[in-house]
This record gives C-alpha cells, structure tokens and sequence, in this order.
C-alpha cells in the first residue's frame, strides 16, 4: 500500500507492507513516517483546529486545537460538540477549552494567548 | 523627524524574525510598523496545525507560532512595534506613515521591507460571467471563517489547487458545508501531498486537474459554474462543458509578492518572483533597502520566512554598523527547469544558501550548478513546482568559482 505521511509539510512517499503481523514502512524520511504509517493502518488519528467564540474581547473567535490527534472518524463530531461553546478572555496559549471532547481522552485547547 | 536605526515594515513572520535578527547583532533601536493591530501577519488567520516543525520541534497552529517567535522579543526594549500603522510612501530613507493619529514621517538608516503577499484576484484570471456575490479568494474566506466566525457559502466549488485552497476545503466542511470539489489548470496539484491527503481525500472532495472555471453564473448570488477540461497546452476543451450549482467559488490561484512600495521608490524587481532582486544579504538594488519573507518570494514553510528574516535583520544590522561584505560578488543565472534563485548574487567567502523553485514536475533528476571553477551535480528523488527547494554550497565549493554561476535541471 502506498501512503504519504501527512506528519509534517515534507509529504515522504510511504511504501506500507504487512509481512505476517508486522507493519514494514519504506519511504520515510524520520522516524514520525514509521509511526503514521502504522496508525494510519490500524487506527488513523487526524488533529482537530477550529474556533470557538469569545467574549469580553476585541476578537470574536478564538482558534482551538485537539491536544492529540483524534480517531478520523471522530473529528466531524467533535468539531459540532464546540459549536456552543463560549469562552471569555483572557485566554492563554494551551488553556483547556473543553476536557474530554465527546468522552474520549482529549482536550480542546486555546492555540492563541487573547487578553482582552 | 523621528530617527531609528532600523524600520522593518510589516510584523508578521519575517518581519519579526528580522527585528530579532538585527537586534542578536547588535542594534538598539528598531522600529517596526504594522497595519494589522496584533503581529503575526498571515499567520493569526491559519489556525491549522503545521507549523513551526523545524523551529520547535512540534506541529504548531499559524497563531501559535506567532506567538512563540515573538515571545522572544517581547520584553526586549530595544524593538519597538508600532500598530495599525501603514506606510504609504518611502522617499530615500524617509517613510511616511498613516496612523489613527495622523500622517508622520519616520526615518531610518536601513529599512527592510517584509510586506508578505496578496491573493491573485477574480479579474486576473479571465472569469466570464456575471459579476455576482459568491466569489471569494480562499484567504479572504479564510479571514471571515476564523477570525469573524463567517462562514461566506454553503455549496462551495474551489478553483486552484493552492494550498490556501485545500486548506479551506476542510476547513469549510467541518464547518458543515459541502464543498463540491477543486479544479486545477495544471495536470498536477500545486499543493502539499499532505493537504491533497488530509484535506480533500479524507472528506472524499474530488481534485478534477487539468480543469478550469470557463465562467460564473448567477443574478445577485453565484448559482452556478461551468467547468470546463483544458489539454495538455492548457487549451479549453470544447464540448467539456459541464454545469456545477453551487454558491461559493473560492479562488486559490497565486499569490503575489506586495511590493508596491519598493517598485515606486525604483527598487528592481525579478520578473519571476515578482520580489525584489537580492545580493546574499537580502540588500536590494538600493543600498539601505532589504527585503524578506513573501514579500521577496512567496514561501510554503513558515520555518523558511523565519530563517530568511533573521538573516535579513542580521545583514541590516551589519550594514548599520558599517559592515562591508568581502569576497567577489558573483551572479546566478537559471535555465532549463529552474524557474528562479534567490538571491539573484552573491559574495564569496562563506557557506550560502539558495533558494528556488522548478517550472515543472521533475522525476529523478539533477541539479546542475556549474560555473568557471565549480561543477556540481545535486541528486533530486523528485520536484515539484509547489514545493521550495534549497540548496547549501560550502565555502570551499565557492572558493575557486569566477565570473557567474549557472542553474539548470538535468533528468
Ligand atoms: C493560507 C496559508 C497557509 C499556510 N500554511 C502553512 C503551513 O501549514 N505550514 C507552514 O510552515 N507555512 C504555511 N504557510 C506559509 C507561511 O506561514 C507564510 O509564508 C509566512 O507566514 C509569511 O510571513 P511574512 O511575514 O512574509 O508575510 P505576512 O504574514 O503576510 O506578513 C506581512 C505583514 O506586513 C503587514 N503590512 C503589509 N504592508 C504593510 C504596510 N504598507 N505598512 C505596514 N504593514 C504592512 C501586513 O499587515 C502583515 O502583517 C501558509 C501560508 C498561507 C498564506
Ligand atoms: S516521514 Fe518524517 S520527514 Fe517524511 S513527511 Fe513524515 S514526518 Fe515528515
């Protein structure tokens, strides 16, 4: 199976094989290729970035982020689970928005510092 | 009137990297104006992870890695930034500026012009059609998206492959819009592999290349394209013709170095990347005036505009301090495959770094760099006109070089 590791913007060609139950990666250029490349095949993981709103700010939105990447098939539901969520500032860099998005074991955080 | 050492024009990543550069050698005053209120430029709008994997080793949203570059240079009393603040002119070294509290004049010993860039607009792409609401460039949908909320369609066609493009393309359906898919003129994606991957086969967004918008349909608002197949000259198809209903068109077709202040004060220009001509200290054909970041040449990886702006800033400062470059000044020239280098020159005397892009897709291949006393061959699995290449050449590879060096592509 070829794959192309979307871990970082370089983009390396993967060539994926199984060879009895293990995973065999060619193509990568780090090791971070070997680790997507088994993910993808097991348990593909995507990160979430999105906004949600603020308040008692000059900014309306504030960018958010997954603090791990979450199941692929997840990603669509968790981004609908921030739709209402409101947040006031000031908000830091890193700050936990939401604990626990949709029950899984990853938080939304603040991926912008806004004082005010 | 007002003197600094240095005005960096613009704060975004080059901009801030060049106030960081300039001040790590040895200037105290630098001043730099930004007409946006925050800094960050571009990258407040990109709140997508991928940023910043070579300058801190982890995958960073655009506003978070603005954030940690300027952290920095924050508390740092000798860089000064100056907010919604623009400026309009520069005459010599005299810039004018327009600010909420008027027009003043500001004057510098060096100057570094980090602008960024701009989007290609509808009108330079030839759209027939209507003049009606709906269409877009993907950044300007972008801005409203993430900084106001707003989402600017519901049935959303893309045109141009850019990565702004792809970028949107999720963004917009996670955001609960269809996006009906993305035309490229080209027969290869001029984006990332990893956005063709993340952002349109993860939400099974078809990318139809060697496609064009052939015209825009609609009275007040866009309700429809017409799509059309291009050959392999990039010349339309008749008969190919075929009706997309839609609401949005999104263009991602280029962007293009801001320059308007430099190419109005005289500074040359490179016909390729629209980016001042540079010598290997960023200084442009004027002396005093640098130049960085997508203002000089449009980049895929903030990493690079980093890099590019703290060398600027260094070069500035040595010429503030009356630093004169050494070795003999040599001049690139490019052909075959290599569609442009930065710098345009050089001088001998140290490890340089060049900076260009190809014309088209390459398989394995060459680089050829060869001049009177240096012939090299750089092994390339494979390139692709969207992806930056770099290339190091040692001090002792330029020592014995004469006159001018030469670029091509050899498959
Ligand atoms: C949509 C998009 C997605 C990207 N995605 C990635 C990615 O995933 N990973 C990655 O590494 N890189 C990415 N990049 C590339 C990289 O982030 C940018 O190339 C880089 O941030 C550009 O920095 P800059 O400082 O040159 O320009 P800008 O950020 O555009 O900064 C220019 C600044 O100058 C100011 N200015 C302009 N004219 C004037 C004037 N006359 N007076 C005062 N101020 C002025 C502007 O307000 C702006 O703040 C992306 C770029 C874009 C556009
Ligand atoms: S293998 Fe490593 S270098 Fe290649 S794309 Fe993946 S993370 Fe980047």
């Amino acid at each position: 199976m070829n794959l192309i590791c979307i871990s970082c913007p370089r983009g390396c060609h993967l060539e994926v094989n199984k060879v009895g139950s293990e995973v065999v990666v060619k193509g990568n250029s780090c090791p971070r290729g070997e680790i997507y490349a088994r993910n993808e095949l097991l348990d593909p993981k995507r990160t979430l970035t999105t906004t949600v709103a603020i308040e008692s700010s000059s900014c309306r939105r504030l960018p958010v982020i997954s603090s791990v990447p979450l199941p692929k098939g997840k990603v669509m539901d968790a981004c609908r689970a921030l739709k209402d969520v409101r947040v006031k500032a000031p908000v830091h860099l890193g700050d936990v928005i939401v604990k626990g998005v949709l029950g899984l074991d990853v938080d939304i955080v603040a991926s912008k510092s806004i004082e005010k | 009137m007002e003197r600094h050492q240095l005005v960096i024009i613009g704060g975004g990543s080059a901009g801030i990297a060049a106030a960081l550069g300039a001040y790590e050698n040895g200037l105290t005053d630098i001043l730099v104006i930004e007409r946006e209120s925050e800094y960050g430029g571009i990258l407040q709008q990109c709140i997508h992870n991928g940023f910043g994997l070579h300058t801190f080793n982890e995958e960073l949203s655009g506003p978070a890695y603005a954030e940690k570059y300027y952290a920095l240079i924050k508390d740092n009393e000798c860089i000064r930034f100056l907010y919604d603040a623009a400026v309009i002119r520069i005459e010599d070294k005299v810039m004018t500026v327009s600010s909420p509290e008027g027009m003043r004049k500001v004057e510098a010993q060096a100057i570094i012009v980090s602008t960024g860039c701009r989007e290609r607009p509808a009108g330079a792409i030839g759209l027939k059609g209507n003049r009606c609401e709906g269409v877009y460039t993907a950044g300007t949908a972008q801005k409203y998206l993430n900084k106001e909320g707003f989402l600017v369609g519901k049935k959303v066609f893309i045109l141009g492959s850019g990565d702004i493009g792809l970028i949107m393309a999720r963004r917009m359906t996670l955001e609960g819009a269809q996006v009906i898919g993305v035309a490229e003129l080209q027969p290869y994606s001029n984006g990332l592999a990893r956005n063709i991957k993340q952002c349109l086969e993860d939400f099974d967004i078809p990318l139809y290349l060697s496609h064009t918008v052939e015209s825009v349909h609609g009275n007040a608002r866009l309700e429809y394209i017409t799509l059309i197949e291009v050959d392999k000259n990039l010349k339309k198809i008749p008969g190919s013709e075929r009706r997309i209903d839609c609401d949005c068109l999104l263009l991602s077709v280029g962007l293009i170095p801001e320059n308007t202040l430099i190419e109005d004060l005289g500074v040359k220009l490179d016909k390729r990347t629209r980016g001042a001509i540079v010598d290997d200290r960023y200084m442009s054909s004027i002396e005093g005036i640098f130049a960085c970041g997508n203002a000089l040449h449009v980049h895929d990886l903030v990493d690079y505009v980093s890099q590019e702006g703290k060398k600027a800033g260094k070069a500035a400062a040595d010429y503030v301090l009356g630093v004169e470059p050494e070795g003999e000044k040599i001049t690139n020239y490019v052909s075959n495959g290599v569609s442009y280098m930065v710098p345009q020159s050089f001088h001998k005397g140290k490890d340089l770094e060049f900076m260009f892009r190809v014309s088209k897709v390459f398989g394995e291949s060459f680089i050829h760099v060869y001049g009177k006393g240096l012939d090299k061959k750089i092994k390339k699995l494979g390139i692709v006109p969207s992806e930056m290449q770099k290339v190091l050449l040692k001090k002792e590879d330029l020592d014995s070089l004469e006159g001018e060096l030469h670029w091509e592509v050899v498959e």
